[in-house]
Formats: C-alpha cells, structure tokens, sequence
C-alpha cells in the first residue's frame, strides 16, 4: 500500500517533514523557509556545564519537535501525536495508519539508521522522517534530507523508532488530523506570531546563555579556550561548534539563511520592505558565521592558532551579535495591520 | 551566500546525498540549491572521528592493562556513554560503573553477559575478547 504523498527535499528534517505532512493537509502555501520562520526556529543557545560529545552543548535552532508543534498551532491544524510504551502496539498502529492512507511523521534515532553514511550515525535520537507506505517487509520512507526517498524492513525501522538514550524517540509518530484549507490571511497571521516569538527568544531572554547575548558570551568564551583547554581541545570545541552552524540540515550559516529566506517570503504576505531589508541583515549574520567557520577550520588544521587567531575568532560571534541584535530589534519595530 | 560561492566539495555525506542549502541570485532573492559539501565542515567531523578513534584506543589500553573491563571499551567503540548504556541495557548507571571494574566484570552472569552483547550489537564471546569484525 502507499498513501498518497510527494516527496520534497529539505535543509532541515523537522522542517521538511512539517512542511511535507502540511502541505498534504491543506497548507499548500506552505515551503521550508515559511515553516521554519512560524515556527520560530532560529535560536541560539550554549548551556553552561554541559558537554556533549565532549564538546561544548550549542545549539542553532529551538528544541526539536517545537517547529513542528508550532507551526501547526498558528495554522489551526489539529495534530494526533503519540508515544508507545510496547513495539508491537507502536507498529500495528503504524501499520493502521498507512492502510487509511495517512502518511505519518516519525521520530528516530540515527546511530542504527542504516541508509545514513557511518560518519553520520551518532546517538542523535531527534531525526524525523515519513512513512508513507508499506511495500511486502519494506517501510517507504521519506527522509527529508535526502534527493530521493528510501525503505527500510521492518526490523530496521522498529529499531530506529525504538532508539534509547537522551530523546528517545518511544516510536513516537504524529500526523494532521485532517485536512484544513489555509487562507492567505491564516498565513499572514502565524508568520507575524512567528516572528514575535523569535524577537523575544533572540533578544529579551534574561541572562548571557540563550539569543544575541549568548552568541556574545560563547565568542567571549572561546578567547580562554586556548589557555584553559589547551590547543588540541581547544580545536576539538572549535570544530564542534562549526559541526552544529553547518551540518546537514542548517542550509548554511547556522540557519540563518532559511531566516533570511523566511523574511523574503513573509514579504508576500505583508508587503513591507523593511522585511527585505532585514532579510539582508540576516545574509550579512550568515556570512560572518561563515567566515568564522574558515576563521576555526585554520585552527583546528593546524594551519594558525595563537591567542591573537582566537581572539579574532571570539570577536567574529561578538560582532555576529550584534548584527542579529540589530536585526530583531527591526523587527520589533515593524507595525503589522492584523 | 551567494549562489556561485556554494562549496562543492567532497565530504561523507556526499555519499548519500545532496544537501539543500540557501542562497541568493544576483538581485539577492533567495532560493534552495545543492551542495555536495564543504571542506571546512569536513574537517571539522573527521577531528571528532580522530578523537573517538583515539578514546577508543585509550579504552583498549586499558582493558589491556586490566585497568578496565571490556564494558568501557565497547561504550567508546559504540560512540555510547554510561547513560545510553543504562537506556538499552535497563542496568542502573551505579551497576554499570561497577561492571567497567575488571573483577567485578569477572563475576558477571551469563545473562548479564548477554544483555551487553545485545546492547553492543555483538556476541558473547565477542564482548570477553574485544575481537570484533565487521566492516
């Protein structure tokens, strides 16, 4: 059996499965970048104390399952989510999914996700994907990320859904309840909820952990690196840090592009220019990022590496900072008419 | 970025996919294009490879030096920690702490043995000797 679902390849997994599962409910306006945005996905945050992979703990985008619960809300559309204690129950309600015809979104584990290239399997248990069918033993599956879609056999997909560690997945599934028509004035109105909330959590979250000021914080941070962690581990954080900005599913520049795309795009629901001009305010953050990651790849190549090459690096994310403060508090001041 | 400074390069991704990326056109309208990689990233994840391979080297030194029980080198070898371990093998983290102690590994039931191996994705024997192939 295979329900009736079109593949669209994305930057980002929560992102794609939002705007894919969306779209098929009614939301036919919906892309990436609009996803993202109302969901308020841009973030910054690095929590204190915390290493992960032996690195520092930084994150570019909210938590995951936020952009997807969010984007929902703001377009009215009403979700089924559910976790599974048993596997058995987990799978046959799969199964009973796919035989109505629902396509259903997926959370997974990467580490036994085995169409994923090794370099890639970590113990990351907040991969989502779609199940769209079902042909013999093998799941189709559309992972967002990738060109083309997938299967996978039974045991391989109870296993990813039954992944342990932190965020474990509980072969947890969700889908749109039913299909919904958006109009352009719903639309309008999450981007503006969207943005709102992505103002307050980059610029009015008390504290120098989380939004502009943590980015501050970390680029202060990262000036002491050299002296408390010495060179090699000092590297081993710097190139953590530039995994997190870059890897597969960011679209570059630790997601700052799909903002700035995301702006653009708000534009043909709220023509006011100052959203494009904002969108170039948030290019120009991405490219610094950008440039930043060369800045730190020279020093975990080897190639530089004194105190003066990460001060550099640490005031490249201060000046970053206050790039991004510049653009949300534009933000702030637009007058939206609903 | 603009579309025409898109990285090209190679990367282990590449392996699998493509990836979308967001960039701007000559009038700085933004869309989505593929990339097949960029070298500094690269880098940056073959340095965490380094560094996983080179703990779990340290673990196998240690086992060989009967500093360590088996347990602690296939929790490096299987990128996990004491808390992952705890999650597939339902051992409490104290219990686990104990089980990385040479003697106390000794001692350990054949059951017990066994809920490791699974949790490791290996055999027994595998598990007692560190000898694992696989590709």
């Amino acid at each position: 059996m295979k329900t009736e679902f079109e593949h669209l390849q994305a930057a980002h997994c929560e992102n794609g499965v939002t705007t894919n599962l969306l779209r098929s409910a009614g939301a036919d306006k919906l892309t990436e970048p609009l996803a993202f945005g109302i969901g308020a996905g841009l973030f910054y945050v690095q929590l204190p104390f915390l290493v992960i992979n032996n690195g520092p703990a930084i994150a570019f985008r909210t938590m995951p399952g936020l952009i997807f619960k969010r984007t929902c809300n703001a377009l009215d559309i009403p979700v089924v989510r559910k976790k599974f204690s048993s596997r058995e129950t987990g799978k046959n309600y799969l199964d009973d999914c796919l035989a109505k015809g629902q396509p259903v979104g997926c959370q997974v584990g990467v580490y036994y996700l085995t169409y994923f290239p090794k370099e890639y399997r970590f113990h990351f248990n907040a991969h989502n994907m779609i199940v769209f069918g079902k042909e013999e033993d093998r799941y189709l599956i559309s992972d967002p990320v990738m060109e083309t879609v997938t299967s996978l056999t039974d045991y391989e997909l109870d296993r990813v859904r039954f992944a342990k560690g932190a965020f474990a997945p509980r072969g947890q599934l969700y889908y749109p309840l039913e299909k919904k028509i958006v109009t352009d004035e719903q639309m309008g109105k999450a981007i503006v909820k969207g943005i709102k909330r992505n103002i307050n959590h980059m610029i009015k979250i008390p504290g120098n952990i989380a939004g502009v000021k943590g980015i501050a914080g970390t680029g202060r941070k990262i000036k002491k690196w050299r002296d408390k962690l010495g060179q090699q581990k000092a590297g081993l954080y710097l190139a953590q840090l530039v995994r997190m900005q870059e890897e597969i599913g960011t679209g570059g520049g630790g997601f700052r592009y799909i903002y700035a795309a995301f702006l653009q795009e708000a534009h043909a629901f709220h023509p006011k220019d100052e959203l494009l001009e904002i969108s170039g305010i948030f290019t120009e953050a991405g490219d610094k990022w950008r440039n930043a990651a060369v800045q730190a790849a020279g020093i975990y190549k080897g190639r530089i590496g004194s105190q003066a090459d990460f001060d550099v690096m640490g005031d490249y994310l201060i000046e970053i900072s206050a790039i991004e403060k510049k653009a949300f508090q534009a933000l702030s001041k637009i007058k939206w008419n609903s | 970025m603009k579309k025409e400074e898109i990285p090209q390069d190679d990367g282990a991704l590449n392996k699998l996919t493509k990836e979308v990326v967001y960039a701007v056109d000559k009038n700085g309208k933004y869309s989505s294009e593929l990339s097949t990689g960029w070298d500094v990233k690269t880098k940056a994840l073959d340095l965490a490879w380094e560094d996983i391979q080179q703990r779990i080297e340290e673990a196998r030194q240690k086992v060989l030096r009967n500093e360590a029980s088996p347990v602690l080198y296939f929790i490096e070898l299987r990128l996990m920690d004491i808390g992952i371990l705890a999650a597939y093998t339902g051992f409490w983290k104290w219990t686990i702490r104990q089980h990385i102690k040479p003697a106390a590994f000794k001692k350990l039931s054949e059951k017990k043995l066994q809920q490791y191996a699974e949790a490791f994705n290996i055999s027994v024997e595998e598990l007692k000797t560190m000898n694992v192939h696989e590709d």
